[in-house]
């Protein structure tokens, strides 16, 4: 049990982290004055993600729930060159089609978790794995989470396993400012780069509360307002950061006169732009509202507030203006600013119109995000809230996806989409089902029946005796 | 109560006579529940699938209830007159959940260490200075009033073990109801056993290795034996010096009789048969707690009679303790005939014990096996089962009412009996909920 409760507290510190905005984010066409001149060099670490070889798939006979508002009693889905390529009651299958029996099985788009730490706070959790948390200074807006990420973290084929197929890999929540967050396919791969989603924003991670002013409780921050204070000088600087590129670019792009680049300071220009996405470790309901006018005060909008125990009761707030909230089925207790939880939590967010979204931050609880659903729907439903399956279904994929800044991509079984696609093996909400089959991609990746297509990562080859396996 | 028995001196001090118990639970209940006849109060639960724990399920079936102890269960139970009568038609009833490894009672706030009263060693390794603490018992530090007390028993969990944490022994947990308006009125039975660690936690406290924490177990059980023989030198100071405290050595007496489980938190599988070893050399009940690597060695768990506290939501090799971690380790335990308790291992959702007996079915434990984990077999685990854990003329009323089947987890909880009287459903978690439905209320602060 002490156990339990230092991973909470660790996760809690270690808390959120951040993602990249799309340029399309209605926060950046919001707070943008002019179109963005600033220079970007070219990505340094692209994705070097490849989909895995797919055939032509046709999955039919199960009830297809899409996250757009349509469940189809033994509906069927055509999976072709990755993408989800027909839907409905009745798709032509090519004839090379693989076709897949899903007769009183559920379909649903992957799951997509906004906030884990797997590979930078990985299985097992020895200090040598404690890569999630650049606690040195309550601003490391300038490091990368990518560059912690161990792709090798047992974690991440549990995960597969649970129907998961994108997620967000936070810094976590010790510094104001824990760093860039990235999202990943979550495929077997040698690096984090292999993994990276191809365009998918950047996040920034940033944290409230508790955690930071407790790390720095030495040398400051030490309290709340201290934090805030965080905050805005360091978006201050930034905003001076961007505007000196900005006019570096305006004028000509001399060589001569190019300013020093400064890995933190521009990723908050980034995020000023509305490239990269706030995503923001927030507990209390008053310190998300304060959060509200800081990000106001510069031009931008968090894209999501993450933990949020209290977000119900700003719930109206969240929906003004347009954040979503990350969220926790039932973690509450563990220290102060956790301790108003209530089940409904997410039920109420969703009520009040704002994108309400279950994440894990857990490695135990990325594996089941359909059953953290299923528990805030039953509160949901037992507070009296209409809330009907497709709509806990969008808490965790296409909510997810738009907290991402994905949404195009992934989150639904929408034509054209990604084909990432879960076959369970009985009602989502249900404590009994499983995972089937999981596609990425339109790449059978996962397959409960078939030991062939149970990925494992290199920590867990030979780490048991044969005959204990 | 199987082995510390109601007359055994050495216990009567700790546990709770029977016949002191029904007065105190009355006070109880009537400072929990709203206001009801303080004579006898007889309730009838009606029409449901009565899962007993004993038998069949019966259909259609009323468990009824007088002075908080069930008188009759069956299908054509006669009810009184003047009975509160309780509708169960078509939903289930259940004895009351039971955890076995909380801190309930001891912790409001888990990060708030003035509000943390289940280790007497600093957080969170433990203070290498004293890991004995057998003389420890969580019970005077109960608050009856936690919060966390009504959260977790309006889903459905009526019963849970309390116990401390830290160091190499950490002392003595107890038995609790989940109402009452007093500790003593909690109290179910204490202490219920001994509690220690090996592995990685022991490591620690037995000074950096794993031999370290088995030699100073040794040397502590030998002492208090010695100790057991020489009281009255040790009163006059005739003996050499012991390696524990006298009050410690006092209170392993009852573990070395064999009258007091020894649990031991033990995961990997070559701690576990560390704790077995020690047992036997003992004699001792042994209980191993947590297990996660468990299922290597059901055989012998099976063979020494010593049942095993899973938590089954456990699947990752988070530590090197743990890389045997595997979500049917109940299953495998239990099909080689281990006794298997489950457990949430948390406090604050403690009220995830149906989720987690729930994936225990997903992962191959049958149906009846997991229900019975969570009630039944920790009562017999603890030493209660005479009273607790199933549905029969004689039992503590302890029950719930779901819509549906107990372990899914759209299924609602629709009634909670605790010692015969219906709990509100009610808690700080619905009371919050309820006065945040329309948050822009400026009128919602006042009642």
């Amino acid at each position: 049990m002490q156990r339990v409760l230092s991973t909470l507290l660790l996760a809690s510190v270690v808390g959120c982290a951040s993602r990249a905005a799309p340029a399309s984010a209605p926060a950046a066409a919001a707070s943008r004055a002019a179109p963005a001149a600033a220079p970007r060099a070219a990505d340094p670490f692209p994705s070097t993600y490849q989909p895995f070889a797919s055939r032509p798939t046709v999955i039919r006979g199960g009830t297809v729930m899409t996250a757009a508002g349509q469940v189809i009693p033994r509906g069927e889905l055509l999976l072709r060159d990755g993408k989800v390529a027909a839907v409905g009651e009745r798709v032509e299958a090519p004839a090379d089609a693989v076709v897949i029996d899903a007769s009183g099985k559920y379909v649903t788009p992957g799951v997509i978790d906004t906030h884990s730490h797997l590979g930078v706070y990985p299985s097992p959790g020895v200090d040598a794995h404690s890569d999630g948390n650049e606690a040195t200074n309550p601003n490391t807006a300038g490091v990368w989470a990518e560059h912690s990420v161990w792709p090798q973290d047992p974690g991440f084929a549990r995960a597969l396993a649970g129907g998961v197929t994108t997620l967000q890999v936070l810094p976590g929540s010790a510094n104001l400012f824990g760093g860039r967050s990235v999202t990943l396919r979550n495929v077997p791969a040698r690096t984090a780069q292999a993994m990276k989603f191809p365009g998918a924003p950047y996040g920034l991670k940033m944290a409230c509360g508790e955690n930071p002013k407790r790390v720095y409780r030495a040398r400051g921050p030490s309290t709340r307002m201290g934090n805030v204070a965080g905050y805005r000088d360091a978006f201050i600087k930034a905003s001076d950061y961007r505007r000196r590129w900005d006019e570096w670019e305006k004028n000509g792009r001399d060589a001569s006169k190019q300013p020093t680049r400064d890995l933190a300071l521009e990723t908050l220009a980034e995020t000023l732009r509305g490239n990269i996405l706030i995503h923001n470790h927030c507990y209390r309901a008053d310190e998300m509202a304060t959060q509200l006018d800081v990000f106001r005060e510069f031009g931008v909008r968090p894209r999501s507030f993450h933990h949020g125990v209290e977000a119900y009761k700003i719930a109206d707030l969240l929906a003004r203006d347009s954040v979503s909230a990350s969220l926790w089925a039932d973690w509450w207790g563990f220290k102060m600013e956790a301790l108003d939880g209530t089940l409904a939590n997410i039920p109420l967010v969703h009520a009040a119109g704002a994108r309400a979204i279950v994440h894990s931050d857990d490695p135990g609880g990325i594996q089941r995000l359909n059953q953290e659903a299923a528990k805030a729907l039953r509160a949901g439903r037992a507070a009296g809230l209409q809330l009907s399956d497709d709509d806990a279904l969008r808490w965790f994929t296409a909510n997810a996806a738009w907290a991402l800044g994905i949404d195009d991509q992934v989150g639904t079984l929408a034509l054209g989409k990604r084909a990432d696609v879960v076959v369970w093996s009985g009602h989502p909400f249900s404590v009994y089902t499983r995972a089937e089959k999981v596609f990425v991609d339109g790449a059978l990746l996962y397959d409960r029946t078939d030991p062939a297509l149970q990925p494992r990562e290199d920590f867990e080859i030979g780490i048991l005796p044969t005959e204990a396996r | 109560m199987t082995n510390c028995g109601l007359g055994i001196a050495d216990c009567g001090l700790n546990v709770i006579p029977r016949a002191m118990l029904m007065p105190v639970v009355a006070l109880a209940a009537a400072l929990v529940v709203p206001p009801t006849p303080a004579a006898a109060q007889t309730v009838a639960v009606e029409g449901g699938r009565v899962y007993t724990m004993t038998g069949a399920p019966i259909e259609n079936g009323t468990v009824l209830i007088r002075d908080g102890v069930v008188v009759a269960v069956g299908a054509n139970v006669a009810v009184p007159a003047g009975a509160t009568r309780i509708d169960a038609r078509g939903k289930i009833v259940t004895p009351g959940f039971f955890e076995s490894d909380t801190h309930l009672g001891l912790v409001e706030v888990g990060a708030v260490g003035t509000t943390r009263d289940y280790a007497t060693q600093h957080e969170p390794t433990g203070d290498t200075d004293d890991v004995v603490q057998a003389a420890f018992n969580v019970a005077d530090g109960l608050n009856p009033n936690s919060i966390v007390l009504p959260v977790t028993r309006v889903a459905g969990v009526t019963t849970a073990v309390s116990r401390p944490d830290g160091g190499l022994i950490a002392g003595q947990g107890v038995v609790i109801d989940l109402a009452g308006a007093s500790a003593d009125a909690l109290l179910v039975r204490s202490p219920v056993a001994m509690f220690a660690a090996l592995g990685e936690d022991g490591q620690r406290a037995g000074g950096g290795a794993r031999a370290g924490a088995t030699l100073r177990l040794r040397e502590v059980l030998e002492d208090a034996r010695a100790y057991a023989r020489r009281r009255a030198d040790f009163e006059r100071g005739e003996t050499r010096a012991f390696a524990a405290s006298r009050l410690d050595l006092e209170a392993l007496q009852p573990v070395l009789q064999g009258r007091l489980p020894l649990v031991v938190e033990a995961h990997r599988a070559s701690d576990i048969r560390a704790a077995l070893r020690i047992a036997a050399e003992y004699d001792l009940r042994l209980v191993i707690l947590g297990g996660t690597e468990a299922w290597m060695l059901a055989g012998e768990l099976a063979r020494a009679r010593v049942p095993v506290i899973v938590k089954v939501l456990q699947n990752l090799p988070e530590s090197f303790e743990r890389l045997g971690a595997r979500y049917d380790n109940a299953a495998l335990l239990r099909q080689a005939g281990v006794q298997v308790a489950l457990t949430t291992s948390d406090t604050h959702n403690a009220r995830n014990l149906p989720q987690e007996a729930g994936n225990a079915v997903a992962y191959g434990l049958p149906y009846d096996e997991a229900l019975r984990a969570v009630t039944l077999y920790p009562a017999q685990i603890w030493g209660v089962a005479e009273r607790y854990g199933s549905l029969a003329p004689g039992k503590v009323a302890n029950l719930v009412v779901w819509s549906g089947d107990p372990l899914e987890l759209l299924t609602t909880v629709e009634q909670v009996l605790i010692r015969g009287r219906p709990v509100p459903l009610v808690s700080r978690d619905t009371e919050l909920r309820d006065r945040y439905r329309n948050p822009a209320d400026a009128r919602r602060a006042y009642p």
